[in-house]
């Protein structure tokens, strides 16, 4: 493998590794301080479990093979991989790059389930729900043997989906929605107002996501090339465009500028081009950020009227903003700017072709994912129950749970016992 | 007048807060204090070390009244903040010798 790709996808798998923590801080910051070491720990949880369950199997299930629907056993345990082997150790290297993806996709869920989760029904959701539904829904559209093109039965179609618009946010973002109808709303909820206990904890947590997305999409270029920079150059616009568009709503719509809609609307554009960042350029980040800021500004207000208690608006960032930039791929995609290795969005004289791929795809997705959730989150109801007791929800998950509390008055701390 | 000071668990504010401007009660002061009654402290754990805690979080709520009002005031708080398990806190009435309305100078009854 070139040393020079080599460096950058390494690099890159540090970069999105950071944007587990700093999503953490995100929703910790959003959260109430009685439940945000819990919200910190759901995150951290995912750190510990899912590298070990994708170097077991899920890597294998996700990427191995030459199958349409799901990958085969081949790769378990890291079994066959060396650094010595006929990739020169790339297919490691593949494993560590997208084990990140792996751990960040069930985390982003958290946000949603904030509050009244019982801890051990997420310690066991995070490993079922990676194996259930991120790996099938992976090889659908990434599915295929390593270095040798795609199989899956989405890819093959030529649905476009670079660094996981579809299978991480769209995903996640569904399977939030699934998630919270069986949990159920919050005691108080949303009589009760639920302002962030810490923005200064949103805006570092927004600022690490930034900076680690540069690893998650233009690492997705697997190589330190020109269609790095291209991913690179649309992660740094799409960003400031939807925080500009997400900020400018607020001032014209509630009268401020607001940091937390500066924050949201920053990771909704970061959501957004995930899809499309590396298959459009020139000022096309600039829009797809522009609108995709605008719709989830009000996206995220459509809980309150259909009364689904998404918490931290995993719903409406996630679902919303990845399904957004994934579609916008069929007007923007410039096939012509990158070596014409895919089809043309309508904007590029490919006509609608590219949109209905796009369409099917996360059509697919959506159905799968939330079904798939949704029975997940049922049978670990019926078995250990999903919903923390009454007390503990209102006494805070931070005590009741892990025995820890965000913040002390030092001369009230007595001593060990 | 009436000072009705109050302890209650923390998430119980909004209920209690509802409660009384239902019954007409214009203003109150709301404090995030700690202490310990019967319900005694909680413990913690870091690194394995078991921590006591033991002045745990409650609110303190404070208003000065009409004395024909205080006895409904106190009900009102009574019914509002009440679970039935330990900890639910306490209630208790006070003379007050002078209220003054900062802004107009108005005292007594009026400055209420």
């Amino acid at each position: 493998m070139d040393t020079g790709d080599a460096a950058w996808v390494l690099t890159s798998s540090a970069l999105v590794l950071f944007m587990t923590p700093g999503l953490a801080l995100f929703y910790g910051g959003m959260d109430r301080s009685r439940n945000v070491l819990n919200m910190l720990m759901m995150n951290f949880w995912c750190l510990l479990v899912i590298p070990l369950v994708w170097v077991i199997a899920g890597f294998s299930l996700a990427y191995s093979g030459a199958g349409s629907v799901i990958g085969n056993f081949d790769l378990v345990f890291l079994s066959d991989l060396s650094i010595t082997d006929e990739s020169g150790g790339s297919t490691l290297l593949a494993v560590i790059f997208l084990g990140m993806f792996a751990v960040i996709t069930p985390a982003l869920i958290s946000g949603a389930v904030a509050d009244r989760m019982k801890f051990s029904a997420w310690a066991l959701f995070v490993p079922l729900w990676l194996v259930l539904v991120y790996c099938p829904v992976s090889f659908w559209i990434y599915g295929g043997v390593w270095g040798e093109g795609l199989t899956g039965w989405l890819g093959t179609r030529g649905s476009l989906d670079f660094a996981g618009g579809t299978v991480i946010h769209v995903n996640a973002g569904i399977a939030a929605l699934a998630g919270v109808m069986v949990l159920g709303k919050r005691r108080g909820w949303p009589g009760e107002g639920h302002p962030p206990h810490s923005m200064p904890l949103v805006m570092l947590g927004t600022g690490i996501l930034w900076f680690g997305w540069f690893g998650f999409n233009a690492g997705s270029a697997f190589a330190a090339n020109g269609v790095a920079i291209q991913a690179f150059m649309n992660t740094f616009l799409a960003a400031a465009a939807a925080g500009l568009a997400w900020a400018v709503v607020e001032r014209v719509r509630d009268g401020h500028f607001t940091n937390l809609g500066v924050a949201s609307g920053i990771v909704a554009g970061l959501v957004a081009i995930t899809p499309g960042a590396g298959f459009v350029a020139g000022m096309s980040p600039i829009w797809i950020g522009l609108i995709a800021g605008v719709v989830c500004s009000f996206a995220v207000g459509v809980k309150f009227k259909a009364g689904y208690d998404d918490a931290l608006d995993v719903v409406g960032v996630h679902f919303v903003g990845g399904l957004v930039g994934s579609l916008l791929i069929g007007l923007f995609a410039d096939p012509d700017f990158f070596g014409g290795e895919f089809d043309a969005g309508l904007f590029y004289g490919g006509g609608l072709g590219l949109l209905g791929e796009q369409a099917l795809a996360n059509g697919v997705v959506i159905v799968f994912s939330f079904v798939v959730t949704f029975l997940i989150f049922k049978v670990l109801d019926a078995t250990i129950g999903v919903r923390v007791p009454e007390p503990v929800e209102t006494t805070g998950l931070d005590l009741e749970e892990h025995s820890e509390t965000a913040y002390h008055a030092d001369a009230l701390t007595m001593g060990r016992l | 007048m009436k000072l009705v000071t109050a302890i209650i668990k923390p998430f119980k504010l909004d209920d209690v807060k509802d409660a009384l401007k239902g019954v007409g009660v214009v203003g109150i002061t709301v404090s995030e204090v700690r202490g310990f009654g019967r319900q005694g402290g909680h413990s913690e754990t870091y690194r394995g070390a078991e921590y006591k805690i033991d002045f745990v979080p409650k609110v303190k709520l404070e208003m000065v009244v009409d004395p024909a009002d205080a006895a409904k005031v106190v009900d009102t708080i009574v019914a509002s903040a009440a679970t039935g398990e330990i900890g639910d806190g306490k209630v208790w009435l006070a003379d007050v010798d002078e209220l003054v309305r900062i802004r107009t100078g108005e005292r007594g009854a009026d400055a209420i």
